[in-house]
């Protein structure tokens, strides 16, 4: 065998189209933060840019030849993962360790667990990062307590320190606060990422990867845990303090009217209907779609937020989600300072507008088979 | 008789937190303190097993000396003893060193626990690690996000919602399960509970020697994760302005947010 390169792994996490793709965004993070290791004077922090950067300048960052001291894996375990090991090739995997046996079709935590444990103790790679989903966040944990190393939950950024570390960005305290997180003498250094934080690279059938197909270990623990009987669920009625995106509205929306097309942009979305006090006393909404004080605290991944001022009593409820657009004519108003978009037009006309843009955007795609 | 511990954090009351308009950040040194959620909703998993089997149940928590207070909440609840384990070398524990801590403190004073409850995670911290590896610690079966379970001689079967999967799953006791929110909503104590808790106070307070624990695997000195750096996210926030006409706004969204949204959809957006 060659020397080890550093390797930063990605758990391969495929069971329906949507944890694919955060298999993807963690991916295009990966190969970031092998760009900084690799190139360290090119760039700045690992940065989604770096790709780009490098790329203007000839480099290919993830081309795997030209001696690169880290790489990226995804590790994939299942049964029938062609499809899988293709695509993640494309998304910029520089290698992919498979482990295909009948016995890993479906998610076993346990079964998973031992392999990832044993994976890493014969490879010894740098960085384990691992999708927040529900199977994520089960799974994670116990890898790292066996592997007797810190893990960083839900992390929202992720870059290399300048002595090599992973610098894990998460936020903490509820979200009120942002803490850097690193773990200085412990390897692998791992780390989950819910999905829909960093952004994938395009497809590109060109890359090429190595594919290392592992035999499925003789002797491995019997479960303790037995999967008695699963179904695909049909996706429950959402409440809105676990809605994915919420679309709030305030005053600024005009009139009882205009506020229907909340309604509507929610329905596109998939999403909840949230608003404020002065909407539910006026009628415009049901008191179960208050958000602040006496009413909901939510925690979208994207909130959409018009014509809302927004009151301690309401942005009190706000703090953990993930990314703001807010649309008011006032550009001062505080939840447009909050904001991580802040939109200056009128609320009920970009709201329409947006009504628009998604109606000719959204496809139906059938899910990957799971 | 099933032994059955519940472990219980007391978080800070978000909905009574003083609010810093300056920073956007709470005051957390004003904070008064709650038991977790889904800590509740563990306990009452618990009484409820409690009503149909025979059982004990133990809350354990590990705090400050004013974490007691979610001790009492408990033994008013229905919980038969209480434990805080407090001690100053436990600050600053990870849930590396906390699943650690716990694991021994369980096998010291319920050496022959059943069932061990846990909420599926905190509202303070949320990462919903401590439950899966205090269940490796005491190596035992575990599920997490539970939404019901029932138990059968020594088998239980649970079902939960995990990505969309509805799943039954069965183990053996001893097991580990953590409490989905969804379900278990937690009673209110009662005045006569109330009073009987503080009346017979069954809550024993130890630290780490009375367990015994390794001090190089416990708070700070046990912990592999360091916080190097805390700061204000409002403060740091990058703001966007986007102005213009209500057309060219939102193809601005969709061409630089598309990504989260779609992201948040679990639907591609691209145009074709």
């Amino acid at each position: 065998m060659t020397a080890i390169k550093r390797s930063i792994w990605v758990f391969a996490d495929y069971r329906n189209y949507f944890q694919n793709r955060v298999t993807l965004q963690l991916l295009a993070k990966a190969n970031d933060l092998a760009t900084a290791m690799n190139y360290p004077a090119a760039s700045n922090g690992a940065s989604s840019g770096n790709y780009y950067r490098l790329k203007g300048r000839g480099i290919n960052p993830l081309s795997a030849e030209g001696g690169l001291k880290a790489e990226v894996w995804a590790v994939v375990f299942g049964c029938e993962t062609d499809e899988f090991v293709a695509e993640y090739i494309a998304h910029g995997a520089h290698k992919v360790l498979v482990v295909e046996n009948a016995a890993l079709k479906q998610y076993s935590v346990e079964k998973y667990t031992v392999l990832m444990e044993k994976l890493a103790r014969q490879y010894q790679p740098e960085i384990i990062l691992i999708g927040a989903t529900s199977f994520g966040r089960e799974f994670a944990p116990r890898v790292a307590k066996r592997l007797g190393t810190g893990l960083t939950a839900d992390c929202i950024g992720l870059e290399i320190t300048e002595d090599g570390n992973l610098l894990q960005i998460a936020p903490s305290f509820g979200g009120n606060l942002i803490a850097e997180i690193i773990t200085p003498r412990h390897r692998p250094q791992m780390a989950t990422v819910r999905p829909g934080t960093f952004q994938e690279i395009p497809h590109d059938n060109s890359l090429r990867g190595e594919v290392i197909r592992l035999p499925m270990p003789k002797k491995l623990p019997k479960d303790r845990l037995h999967l008695v009987a699963y179904e695909r669920q049909p996706v429950r009625e959402q409440r809105l303090e676990e809605a994915k995106i919420v679309v709030c509205g305030g005053r600024g929306m005009g009139s009882k009217q205009k506020f229907k097309k909340v309604f509507e942009l929610a329905q596109l979305l998939g999403g909840e209907v949230g608003a404020t006090r002065p909407i539910v006393y006026a009628g415009w909404v049901d008191e179960d779609a208050l958000v602040g004080q006496a009413g909901k605290n939510i925690r979208p991944q994207v909130l959409f937020s018009f014509g809302i001022s927004g009151a301690i009593q309401h942005t009190a409820a706000l703090a953990d989600a993930d990314f703001i657009i807010a649309v008011n004519k006032n550009p001062n108003a505080t939840m447009m300072k909050m904001a991580d978009v802040a939109v200056v037009a009128d609320a009920s006309q970009v709201c329409a507008a947006l009504i628009k843009g998604l109606k000719e955007r959204i496809q139906t795609k059938s899910d990957y088979a799971d | 008789m099933l032994k059955i511990v519940v472990c219980i954090k007391q978080v800070p009351m978000v909905s009574e937190l003083p609010w810093n308009p300056k920073t956007g950040t709470l005051k957390r040194e004003l904070a008064e303190g709650m038991m977790n959620p889904a800590c509740a909703h563990a306990l009452e998993a618990a009484l409820q097993v409690k009503s149909r089997h025979k059982a004990e149940i133990t809350a354990i928590t590990m705090g400050p000396p004013m974490a007691e207070e979610v001790l009492y909440e408990a033994l008013a609840m229905g919980a038969d003893r209480g434990l805080l384990l407090s001690d100053p070398a436990l600050a600053a524990a990870d849930t590396y060193a906390t699943s650690y801590t716990i694991a021994r403190t369980i096998e010291k004073q319920c050496p022959d626990v059943d069932l061990v409850l846990c909420g599926c995670y905190t509202s303070d911290s949320e990462t919903a690690q401590v439950g899966p590896q205090l269940a490796e610690e005491l190596d035992i079966p575990a599920a997490a996000y539970v939404e019901d379970f029932k138990i059968t001689g020594r088998t239980v079967r649970m079902q939960r919602v995990s990505d969309n999967f509805l799943e039954i799953m069965e183990m053996n006791l001893p097991g580990l399960i953590t409490i989905m929110t969804r379900s278990y909503a937690p009673r209110y104590p009662t005045l006569e509970g109330l009073a009987d808790a503080f009346d017979h106070p069954q809550v024993n307070i130890l630290g780490a020697g009375d367990i015994g624990l390794d001090v190089n695997k416990i708070g700070r000195n046990g912990s592999p994760t360091r916080i190097i750096n805390v700061y204000s996210p409002t403060a740091e926030k990058k703001n966007v302005v986007l102005t213009g006409s209500p057309k060219k706004v939102v193809t601005a969204i969709f061409d630089n947010y598309g990504d989260k949204i779609s992201g948040a959809m679990g639907k591609d957006l691209r145009k074709q």
